[in-house]
């Protein structure tokens, strides 16, 4: 079936004319309309614009133009913003919010000739490990409905691994790719920070934000990826470093490649999760690769050292949502404090508001140097960890998460227990690493991630690493029963 | 370290964030054990480290040309105004 095909096969028959765009964005809204309603994976539907963004395609195609994302239809997350569509960010705060222009991102993939489908739920201003903090509903893991897909980017996940579109984008600040993609089984790319725009991209903490891609191999992830990347003079972090041939890339051998297995991940680790990482090291070796012990000493420091980090810079981006210029309005707020106390107490929703507050009180005077200060510096530490790693090794690989999907409701009372999720995948955002997280196998019937993390723009290596790895294993190719 | 009802109100306060009654006591427990949480940090020896601040610290602020780049969106911008008037953002009276 159309949807079971990775996007170089669907391309090569866009290419022949043996399928056209609006046929492959009828399926996939089909699909979307039959399975989407137990999964809960979109905000807002476009099938309208997406088939007239097919149409255009098709004719593209039909003058002879070839390009790998032509004709091909993908999910946006709801943080990017697109002209003309509702950009809510899973927040009450953004219901009413149209974005007036495209994110750098948006505009990018639709220039490469991509068809959006539509806007992918996600956590309230991607804050939430596990998609329940948005104003939207929970999303539901296709492989059981009865468990989290992960979050923040809960909706591209689940609509990846459901096939209800060929790849999504995300946005990772402290795993919002990696863990829900090891949750749901596809692969999901964190590029390195500054790799791709984040012009577009509604802010949660701008040191650690960085837009990614979720997809179901490692080649189509890099597809994706070189068509987001680059330099974009609208973003003052955005790096104006060339962007390699990702694709090219996928085809060198691993012979030599030295990697490196996190001491500290395997602490601790569940011994069946382990038993996955260990099986697929074996992979690993039986490619080639070299594979030695590594520790970065100061990596337990990463999860406080993030939630010091995050909130303060999100209690300041989030300043903006003033009931004022855009966004939520209280009713009849009786003078300007009021209005701005009302519309945002009642605009945000509860995680929101407890991030913001954090960010406050670390942020506040007689608490500065204590906290937000003091995590600047273990930030340094952790950096300095992972830069010594790179002298030794190529790569260092460990698992995504320590467990697989949880049931929905089990941690939201408990907002330590819910960031202690992101335990393996927070140093990487700290330190503004790439990192990628593959399928590689089940633990009780659910999809469990291998995480592997690289220097700074080494994605080429990252992609080829992931993409020989499924070359060699057919984990990616499983699909939840029911979406097959 | 526990915080305080008055503690929460106050950083409430700065946030400009209403909350109430019923919310109070979770963010009372909550924002307590989240500020227990990263107390963690204080255990650390980070003696001689510098702060850092950003991933990509090499980096200098870019300088562009002076000249016009944008053009005037204002009507389409005020188009997600909760209120607007003559072109104006519309709050509650500030100044008597």
């Amino acid at each position: 079936m159309l949807h079971n095909l990775f996007i170089g096969e669907l391309a090569e028959r866009l290419v022949k004319r043996q399928i056209s765009s609006v046929e492959l964005t009828r399926h996939f809204l089909s699909r979307i309309e039959r399975l989407n309603p137990a999964l809960n994976a979109f905000i807002t539907l476009t099938a309208e614009r997406a088939l007239e963004d097919a149409a255009a395609a098709d004719a593209r195609l039909g003058k002879g133009e070839k390009g790998p994302l032509l004709g091909i239809p993908l999910i946006h997350k709801d943080i990017f913003c697109t002209s003309g569509v509702k950009t809510s960010c899973g927040s009450r705060m953004l219901d009413n919010f149209v974005a007036p222009y495209d994110a750098t991102v948006v505009a990018r993939l639709k220039g490469a000739g991509t068809v959006m489908l539509g806007k992918s739920n996600m956590d309230e201003f991607a804050m939430g490990s596990s998609n329940e903090t948005s104003y939207y509903g929970p999303v539901r893991n296709p492989w059981d409905i009865s468990k989290v897909p992960g979050g923040s980017s809960g909706g591209s996940a689940a609509a990846t691994a459901a096939r209800l579109a060929p790849v999504a984008t995300g946005t990772d600040t402290g795993g919002s790719i990696r863990q829900p993609a090891a949750l749901t089984g596809v692969t999901g790319l964190k590029p390195t920070y500054g790799r791709v725009s984040r012009y577009g991209m509604i802010a949660f903490a701008s040191s650690l934000d960085q837009a990614g891609v979720f997809a179901r191999c490692a080649g189509d992830a890099a597809a994706v990826l070189q068509a987001m990347a680059g330099f974009d003079p609208r973003d003052s972090t955005s790096v104006d470093v060339p962007v390699p041939d990702y694709s090219k890339a996928l085809g060198a051998p691993l012979k030599g490649l030295k990697i490196g297995l996190l001491r500290e991940f395997f602490d601790g680790l569940e011994p069946r999760n382990a038993a996955l990482i260990e099986e697929a090291l074996n992979i690993y070796t039986g490619l080639g690769a070299e594979t030695r012990e590594v520790s970065l000493p100061r990596l337990p420091l990463s999860v406080p050292t993030y939630y010091v980090v995050a909130p303060a810079e999100c209690s300041s981006n989030l300043s903006r949502f003033d009931g004022v210029r855009f966004g939520y309005r209280c009713k009849d707020p009786k003078d300007l404090l009021d209005l701005y106390k009302r519309s945002r107490g009642e605009g945000f929703g509860a995680e929101v508001k407890r991030r913001i507050m954090t960010g406050t009180y670390v942020l506040s005077a007689g608490y500065f140097d204590a906290y937000y200060l003091k995590a600047q510096k273990a930030r340094r530490m952790i950096t300095d960890d992972f830069r010594a790693a790179f002298e030794k090794v190529d790569l260092v690989i460990g698992p995504t998460t320590p467990t697989p999907a949880f049931d929905i409701g089990a941690k939201m009372n408990d907002p330590v227990l819910m960031y202690l999720n992101d335990i393996y995948t927070i140093g990487a955002n700290l330190a503004g690493l790439p990192g990628v997280s593959v399928p590689c196998g089940f633990v009780d019937g659910l999809p469990m991630g291998l995480q592997l993390i690289g220097p700074h723009f080494a994605e080429a290596k990252l992609l080829n690493a992931a993409h020989q790895y499924q070359q060699a294993t057919d984990w990616h190719k499983h699909a939840p029963r029911g979406y097959e | 370290m526990s915080l305080t009802r008055q503690d929460v109100e106050k950083i409430a306060h700065l946030a400009r964030l209403s909350i109430t009654e019923q919310e109070m006591p979770v963010y009372v427990s909550s924002l307590s054990s989240i500020v227990n949480f990263v107390d963690e940090l204080s255990r650390a020896d980070t003696s001689g480290v510098q702060p850092m601040a950003h991933p990509l610290e090499g980096q200098t602020a870019r300088m562009r040309a002076d000249e016009v780049s944008q053009s005037d969106h204002h009507d389409e911008y005020q188009r997600n105004a909760p209120a607007v008037a003559a072109g104006l953002y519309v709050v509650p009276r500030v100044i008597e």
